[in-house]
């Protein structure tokens, strides 16, 4: 279990963090998830002793781990750019964590090649082993970089925009497969994303980040369908803001016969599975995003609707961050 | 010559354009950089290999070239550790003072050669501030071999700091941070991460200072009193030589220098085209 206590953090007078608290169980995939400057991948750096706090506290397991360097913390860490030494092989960047260790704790050599197979077999680049990491392609290479990870049975892993630099086909597939990998190996993980998607799809709970601090911690049910800040509804899915205070997701809202609120079509076009219909609002020019099933028919572009919301929410004041 | 009648047309004067100016470079580069070269080793070959040979094999020239490797052999060692601690301070911590110290680090090349052999002059002299107190003791550093390898220490010590500084501010820190995640200790970490990415780089710089350890003149005629046979080196050989009429003599010591010159060039274009092919497989 990491308990993570009132961490601050500054940069010079840039104050990165501010009294953060977090507590994650065995066996959980954390997403930390926000814009740049949130202060997501601080805090990640922190958890991983590669960066100190200022104040504040890290457990891991009950043990205060506060002052211990990255080295000493057992954490499995995946940079976003990779960090793959160049001028070894693949193979010998996997075993690069077993061959550093003090003479006593290291395995004998055939056992750290055999770990290198095992891992590459894990991470599906069995007979790449004696390539170097130029000659991978930017998921293969994402790969190396998670077996590295893994090869010191880390008690936890942590991976920086993990999925970043890939293309996003790519970045879809081995989605999936860290998530199934998370499963299988009964890891603890959390990774650094500003991508929601990618949070909501992966993660067991999601960790919302704005201006140094945590807006929300929740499934991601909660945080899509119960956002507890006017932050949290506008990036972890789209949110239309009315003038009134309301902030109603797009798919919460429909169009009827007759009503208040009426908005202009200023565009209409295909979405996934449904029409994205963008209007503006006839009185203020509030510009308003609707989705429609694509079965029914969309308004025509001109048109002048009425509107209504299925489903609306308020913040109060101390919400509307 | 010719007189221009036909139409110009806009490609054709560009072409004409283009010929002038590499013809201009290259008559340039012709009698600033071959001509010169070329006279030395005329010169020092004037009167057959015999003469040559003679001039090399003299004992004050056998000296000099002894004392000039000796210099090399002790300060491109000392300013290949201390440029690889300057830039990996510089580039891997963040500390007080860092500005402070990359301008530090450029100070030799701001200053005139002639200056900073004064400068040693007047720290460890005869009436310099030290000089009592080293003369008191029995040492003696200016005009002496230990002057001479102060003040080549201090012409090239930019060298290789220049030449990895770049390189390794580009690099980031993520390698080091990755290894040290894995568990590797600190001199773990230089020898198997950080060294390998800097290798040509680091030699590059090493070629760099050791051609100039070699050559340098101005700071190392202000302290070396200019002993025949004791505190000469090959530059200074050569200006002695030189000021007697010694032609041959001279422009023999002064050959192998340039010697010297040609087979940095060709080793850095060596290096220069490894590096590139390396850095260009990196992404």
């Amino acid at each position: 279990m990491i308990r993570v206590e009132n961490i601050t953090k500054r940069f010079g007078n840039y104050p990165a963090l501010h009294g953060i608290d977090l507590e994650i169980q065995a066996g959980e995939f954390i997403a930390l998830l926000g814009p740049s400057g949130s202060g997501k991948t601080t805090l990640l750096r922190i958890i991983a002793g590669l960066e100190f706090q200022d104040e504040g506290h890290v457990h891991f397991n009950g043990e205060d781990v506060s002052d211990i360097p990255v080295g000493k913390r057992n954490v499995g860490f995946v940079f976003q750019q990779y960090a793959l030494f160049r001028h070894m092989t693949v193979a010998d960047n996997i075993a690069f964590g077993l061959t550093v260790r003090k003479a006593r704790n290291r395995p004998p050599k055939a056992e750290i090649k055999a770990r290198a197979q095992e891992l590459l077999r894990v991470v599906q680049l069995e007979g790449l082993g004696d390539r170097y990491p130029g000659q991978l392609s930017g998921g293969q290479r994402q790969r190396v970089a998670l077996a590295r990870a893994l090869a010191i049975e880390p008690s936890l892993l942590l991976l920086d925009e993990p999925f970043g630099a890939l293309d996003a086909k790519v970045r879809k597939d081995l989605r999936r497969w860290l998530r199934d990998l998370h499963k299988q190996m009964g890891l603890t993980s959390i990774f650094v994303t500003h991508d929601q998607e990618e949070a909501l799809e992966l993660a067991d709970r999601v960790v919302v980040m704005d201006h140094g601090r945590i807006d929300q911690i929740g499934t991601p049910e909660q945080v899509y369908m119960e956002p507890a800040t006017a932050f949290v509804s506008h990036f972890v899915g789209e949110t239309n803001r009315l003038p009134d205070g309301r902030h109603i997701r797009p798919h919460d809202i429909e169009i009827v016969a007759e009503g208040r609120d009426r908005v202009m079509v200023d565009n209409v076009f295909r979405k996934g599975g449904s029409w994205r219909v963008e209007g503006r609002l006839h009185e203020t020019g509030t510009i308003v995003e609707i989705d429609i099933d694509s079965h029914d028919t969309p308004p025509a572009v001109g048109e002048t609707v009425a509107i209504a919301a299925k489903r609306a929410r308020i913040f109060s004041a101390a919400e509307q961050r | 010559m010719t007189r221009k009648t036909r139409k110009v047309t806009p490609g054709t004067e560009s072409r004409t354009a283009q010929v002038l100016l590499i013809t201009l470079a290259l008559a340039f580069l012709a009698f600033f950089l071959m001509l010169p070269l070329i006279a030395v080793f005329s010169e020092a070959l004037k009167q057959g290999i015999g003469p040559f040979l003679d001039a090399v094999a003299n004992p004050d020239a056998f000296s000099a070239i002894r004392l000039t490797l000796i210099i090399a052999a002790i300060s491109v060692p000392l300013n290949m550790v201390f440029g690889l601690a300057a830039s990996w301070a510089i580039t891997k911590f963040s500390f007080p003072g860092k500005n402070l110290l990359l301008t530090l680090i450029d100070l030799p090349f701001s200053v005139s050669p002639v200056v900073s052999g004064l400068i040693f002059v007047l720290l460890f002299g005869a009436q310099g501030l030290l000089g009592p107190w080293l003369s008191a003791h029995g040492v003696k550093i200016i005009f002496a071999v230990p002057g001479i390898i102060l003040a080549t220490v201090f012409i090239t010590f930019p060298f290789v700091a220049r030449e990895l500084i770049p390189l390794m501010m580009e690099q980031g820190k993520e390698d080091e941070e990755a290894a040290v995640s894995l568990g590797a200790n600190g001199w773990q970490t230089f020898w198997h991460v950080t060294l390998p990415n800097i290798r040509w780089g680091l030699l590059y710089g090493v070629l760099l200072c050791n051609a100039r350890a070699m050559g340098e003149f101005g700071a190392v005629s202000v302290v070396s009193g200019h002993i025949r046979g004791e505190t000469n080196t090959m530059p200074l050989h050569v200006e002695i030589l030189y000021n007697e009429y010694d032609f041959v003599g001279a422009f023999a010591v002064a050959s192998l220098l340039a010697a010297l010159a040609l087979v940095t060039l060709v080793l850095k274009t060596v290096l220069e085209w490894r590096f590139d092919l390396h850095s260009g497989a990196r992404h």
